[in-house]
């Protein structure tokens, strides 16, 4: 099984006649996702290999019965299209957009959760079920079934231990992206909390980065509620305080958000954490 | 994007929220057209914080004095930035601190008010050592921070009266904004209790990057090195670090677990940079360029796992630009072989697993 989507998922495509959303509904289609619709504004009516354009979310809903949503609309209109898919009801809703202003993206996490939809991203590369369905832009080769979740604040490194796993015959139910922004929909406690209740799962792979309190957050939420075995890699262990590491949302900032401190908490809470990435197959290995 | 004090107070003003009077001076013979009464304060303005304690702020009670100061401060180096502008503003006596600001709280996935009676000092300690001194209120968005939330709030730091009225109106104002600037970070202090009324006597805004280009009024302050700029210009992410391997990879996550790495097997990181998702060759050619441009870079590494980006484009990058020093490429991931047979007949090899790569480039250095 897997997490947040499955074969019966009906994803909208927003932002679809764009080139990084054209590219990508083809590679989703390609992994077995059923795309259904997309949504540009002013391009109604045309078709995107095959997939149906339409004006509004309501009128794709209702023409095509889609149930969630990917988006790749650009930043500046990034909240305005989110706060749309939520009204209309799709879930999960996917922001693979990056550069979304924060304060946009608190409104759009504030609407989810009233509505009760989850928020994956922004600035996420999105989630891959493999042999159920993919949104977003994970590379499609890397994924094998099987039983181990994988949760990342990262796009290419998720990418580089996903393919560490599937070298060593490991295969995932779900691997999931979260984004590397400060503000961002589904979080660490919340991926855990799926994981955990997740049939198929029988193990975790946390990839956490430096920045916030996410990750001990995750600490304690293990200690309390999570039974499978933890597998986890802290990026930026060498990072300078001060300094915005690529991502938003990856600064050590005062005392908050070190590398040392999150290694910790989750040691604390017995995770097993890798040194390096490379060693995280091997220690999935171990507790499989 | 961090504005001056200066800069922030603009704003205040912009927004009614009560500041001293003041002046900004670049050049010392400016003091003579200052018409404030003494005594002053001068304040160096820099964006790196500390600057009290290294002798950036001083106070004049006479022109003499406040030559004195703006000679010593004006070009003096503050953790290495050099201070080129002075706030001039009158001096006053201040009866109680306290503490406001309007932070994006990760945690809670909302904007959150930070107060605390214990101002003045730094907050971080506050909430580290008296952790109940400080009061907080999380924000919803659609409802946003009104009168009465910042009424709570001014009870809980035990305000009553005129200072209770003032704090009402500051908080709102500065809720305000926040908002309408998109700043992830306003803060004030202290806030300052002077002849029985609340005044900002610091201020504190942080921009937030990505809402930047919906503030194009807003004055753009460059904490960046050269070379940081001239990646950001080339919509490359780089950070200066002080080794001697410069570093390139696509992805935040993966160039921090090279810079990890690198360390791990002894070597020290020149730099960081972060081609981004999908880089072209013509990327891959500038990222070398400011890599390499930084002085005491003795081995680049490349660290490249394709995903979107595909390696036939970075090798043809590196292959229009090969670097003047000695280089180890990782390369694996979309359109392997094309990036590997593109770089043999530039004469490079690269290797597959990054921890050997690694250790490689560490080596190099060794060599020279």
């Amino acid at each position: 099984m897997s997490i947040l989507i499955d074969r019966t998922t009906r994803v909208l495509v927003q932002g679809i006649t764009g080139y990084q959303g054209e590219f990508h509904t083809a590679q989703m289609r390609e992994f077995g996702t059923q795309v259904v619709a997309g949504t540009t504004p002013g391009k109604g009516g045309q078709r995107v290999g095959g997939v149906p354009v339409f004006e509004t979310i309501a009128e794709a809903i209702h023409e095509t019965g889609a149930n969630a949503s990917c988006s790749f609309v650009p930043a500046r209109g990034a909240a305005d299209a989110a706060l749309e898919a939520i009204d209309a009801g799709l879930n999960p809703v996917v922001i693979i957009t990056e550069g979304l202003p924060v304060h946009d993206a608190l409104r759009i996490v504030r609407y989810a959760q009233e509505n009760a939809v989850r928020v994956v991203g922004p600035n996420c590369p999105g989630l891959t079920s493999p042999g159920q369905s993919k949104i977003g832009i994970m590379p499609n080769h890397l994924f094998k079934e099987g039983s181990v979740g994988v949760v990342s604040r990262s796009g290419t490194l998720t990418y580089e231990i996903v393919a560490g796993l599937t070298a060593r015959g490991i295969g995932q139910t779900t691997a999931l992206g979260l984004g590397g922004d400060p503000v961002i929909g589904t979080n660490f406690t919340d991926a855990l909390r799926l994981f955990q209740e997740d049939p198929q799962t029988a193990a975790i792979v946390l990839i956490g980065e430096i920045g916030g309190s996410a990750e001990e957050d995750a600490a304690h939420f293990i200690t309390a509620h999570v039974t499978k075995p933890v597998v986890g890699y802290i990026a930026g262990r060498t990072a300078p305080p001060g300094k915005r590491m690529g991502h938003a949302g990856a600064v050590i900032s005062g005392s908050e958000g070190t590398a040392g401190a999150k290694v910790e908490a989750l040691r604390a809470a017995g995770v097993r954490v890798a040194t390096l990435p490379g060693e995280v197959p091997k220690l999935v290995a171990e507790v499989l | 994007m961090k504005l001056h004090e200066f800069q922030a107070k603009d704003l205040f003003r912009a927004y009614a929220i009560p500041v001293q009077n003041g002046v900004v001076i670049e050049r010392v013979g400016e003091l003579d057209r200052i018409t404030l009464p003494y005594p002053l304060v001068l304040k160096a303005q820099v964006l790196v914080g500390g600057r009290g304690k290294a002798g950036g702020i001083k106070l004049a009670k006479t022109p003499a004095e406040a030559q004195g100061h703006a000679q010593a401060i004006l070009g003096m180096s503050i953790k290495g930035e050099i201070v080129r502008r002075l706030l001039v503003a009158e001096a006053v006596d201040i009866a109680g601190e306290y503490y406001l600001a309007f932070i994006v709280d990760r945690a809670s996935r909302a904007l959150a008010a930070i107060a605390s009676a214990a101002g003045g000092i730094d907050i971080e300690e506050v909430a580290r050592t008296t952790p109940e001194k400080i009061a907080k209120a999380v924000i919803d968005p659609f409802l946003g921070f009104r009168p009465f939330h910042a009424r709570e709030l001014g009870r809980r730091l035990g305000l009553a009266g005129t200072l209770l009225n003032d704090f009402v109106t500051i908080a709102t104002a500065l809720y305000r904004l926040c908002e309408r600037e998109d700043a992830e970070l306003t803060e004030i202090n202290p806030l300052a209790v002077v002849n029985g009324r609340l005044l900002a006597v610091d201020a504190k805004v942080i921009i937030d990057d990505n809402a930047v280009f919906r503030h194009q009024d807003l004055p753009k302050n460059e904490e960046m090195t050269e070379l940081e700029r001239a990646a950001r210009s080339e919509g490359l992410s780089y950070v200066e670090l002080d080794g001697d391997i410069a570093i390139i990879g696509n992805g935040a996550g993966l160039v921090m677990s090279t810079l990890d790495m690198v360390a791990h097997f002894g070597g020290r990181p020149a730099n960081f940079l972060d081609v981004g998702g999908g880089a072209t060759d013509q990327n891959m050619r500038q990222a070398i360029d400011i890599v390499v441009r930084k002085p005491g870079v003795r081995v680049l590494f490349v660290n490249i796992f394709g995903g979107i980006t595909r390696c036939d484009d970075i090798a043809r990058g590196i292959a229009a630009n090969p670097p003047r020093l000695p280089m180890v490429v990782r390369l694996t991931g979309t359109n392997e072989d094309e990036g590997r047979r593109i770089l043999k007949e530039a004469g490079f090899d690269a290797f597959v697993d990054p921890e050997t790569a690694a250790q490689r480039a560490v080596a190099l250095v060794g060599n020279q």
